[in-house]
């Protein structure tokens, strides 16, 4: 007698793509949930000769901390990569205090030097420069790296953030670039929102991943 | 009449060791799948506690040969007092006793800049880098104790089961000093012991963690 096997449609729910199978929250019966895991991808942003992509959701209690993660981040011009964030209004102008160093090394050997370098901020509500100068726009370059923002909910404390971001500066000679960006939003209102974009021209292709960590 | 229950094999899809049940992509049938490979092991918040300890096999810490890579993460950790020798945060390894004193050599440097635009350098701190040293590893220095600063970063420890190898660890995070600015600090390290490492303590030079979060995760199959 051939085994006979539950099927798909032999479960008390209904069938969702790749989604899993779970207990309801009143262990009474099934539903579709998503698979464990404390790397949860809240948003994924997918730029179109885009003047920016901005996370205006998802930001809040739920998560401690948050990940932004930036993938093949190409722009239409020579431009700095940048971020700010909101802090109760709709503005992207958290006031911030940050430092930056950089380490790069050039294509023609020129370079291999790590310092400090002048894209820092000192209680500014612009845009702070994650690439440290302009990259350039070749067809095969881009940018890539990540930024964790730390405890944005907080109205008590300021607001950490850090990121590690590789590009390719313009130049007479392509140089990678390896920048370290550290800083805090000087302010105890939440932070609940986070915009990224070229300081001119679009963000021509690339993704940006949010994720919450649990 | 006996109930009659699905067993692990009752399912139209080959059972897979540790994997969880799920609709396939088309939802027309089965597959196996897997979680996220970053699993939250314990959450520590802090509420005047003069120290955050994670210790195998305790309050259900894991911190084995389960997972190859452990990283913790430190949240708005905020000290009880500023000066003296209450401002720095650290943290120190168990290697086979009670005490948290694994031998270990380390390197430490950071980025700092002030909100009134002064600073504004990287360089590597060596009064903070440790040469075969049991002390507890600072992590931020000079911190301040306003009631709305604190540090935040990640602490990352590779292989602590190890009985051949030295434990290396990657620390970065962020603080605001105590002369009102930003210090970006990258320490790495190892500890120098054959012995695994079985706890991990944070704790500040003097005084307490007045509040705070500090998770601890395992890395699977990295």
């Amino acid at each position: 007698m051939a085994l006979s096997k539950a099927d798909v449609n032999n479960i008390n729910v209904t069938a969702v793509a790749s989604k899993a199978i779970q207990w309801n929250s009143a262990a009474d019966g099934f539903e579709v949930g998503t698979l464990g895991g404390n790397m949860v991808l809240l948003t994924t942003a997918t730029a179109s000769s885009s003047a920016n992509l901005t996370f205006d959701s998802s930001i809040d209690s739920t998560y401690n901390s948050y990940l932004f993660k930036f993938i093949n981040i190409h722009p239409s011009a020579s431009a700095s990569f940048t971020v700010n964030f909101r802090d109760g209004s709709t503005a992207y102008d958290a006031t911030k205090t940050t430092a930056y160093f950089r380490a790069y090394h050039q294509e023609n050997a020129g370079g291999g030097v790590l310092a400090f370098d002048s894209f820092e901020l000192n209680q500014s509500t612009a845009f702070q420069d994650l690439s440290g100068d302009s990259v350039i726009t070749d067809n095969d370059s881009g940018i890539s790296g990540a930024l964790q923002l730390f405890g944005p909910s907080s109205t008590t404390f300021v607001k950490h953030f850090m990121a590690n971001i590789n590009s390719i500066k313009a130049g007479s000679s392509p140089e990678m670039k390896s920048s370290y960006t550290a800083g805090y939003c000087n302010v105890t209102a939440a932070i609940d929102g986070v915009q990224f974009k070229f300081d001119s021209g679009n963000i021509d292709s690339g993704i940006i991943k949010m994720y919450g960590i649990l | 009449m006996a109930i009659s229950k699905f067993n692990y094999n009752s399912f139209n899809v080959t059972p897979v060791a540790s994997k969880a049940l799920a609709f396939n992509s088309d939802a027309d049938g089965f597959t196996t799948a897997s979680g996220s490979s970053m699993i939250l092991i314990k959450t520590l918040t802090a509420s005047s506690s003069a120290n955050l300890s994670f210790v195998n096999g305790s309050s259900d810490v894991v911190l084995d040969d389960t997972y190859p890579v452990y990283k913790f993460l430190c949240i708005n950790c905020h000290p009880s007092q500023q000066g003296g020798d209450g401002d720095e945060f650290s943290v120190g390894f168990r290697d086979g006793s009670t005490a948290y004193d694994a031998s270990k050599t380390s390197t430490f440097f950071s980025s700092v800049h002030g909100e009134d635009g002064s600073g504004g350098a990287v360089a590597y701190r060596d009064s903070h880098d440790q040469a075969n040293a049991t002390g507890f590893q600072t992590l931020a220095v000079d911190m301040d104790a306003d009631n709305d600063t604190q540090v935040s970063g990640e602490l990352t420890l590779f292989n602590p089961s190890s009985t051949t190898f030295v434990k290396h660890f990657i620390w970065r995070g962020n603080h605001v000093h105590s002369s009102a600015g930003i210090q970006d600090t990258y320490v790495a390290g190892y500890c120098n012991v054959t012995a695994a490492i079985d706890a991990v303590q944070f704790k500040m030079s003097a005084g307490d963690i007045d509040a705070g979060v500090i998770k601890l995760y395992g890395i699977a199959d990295s």
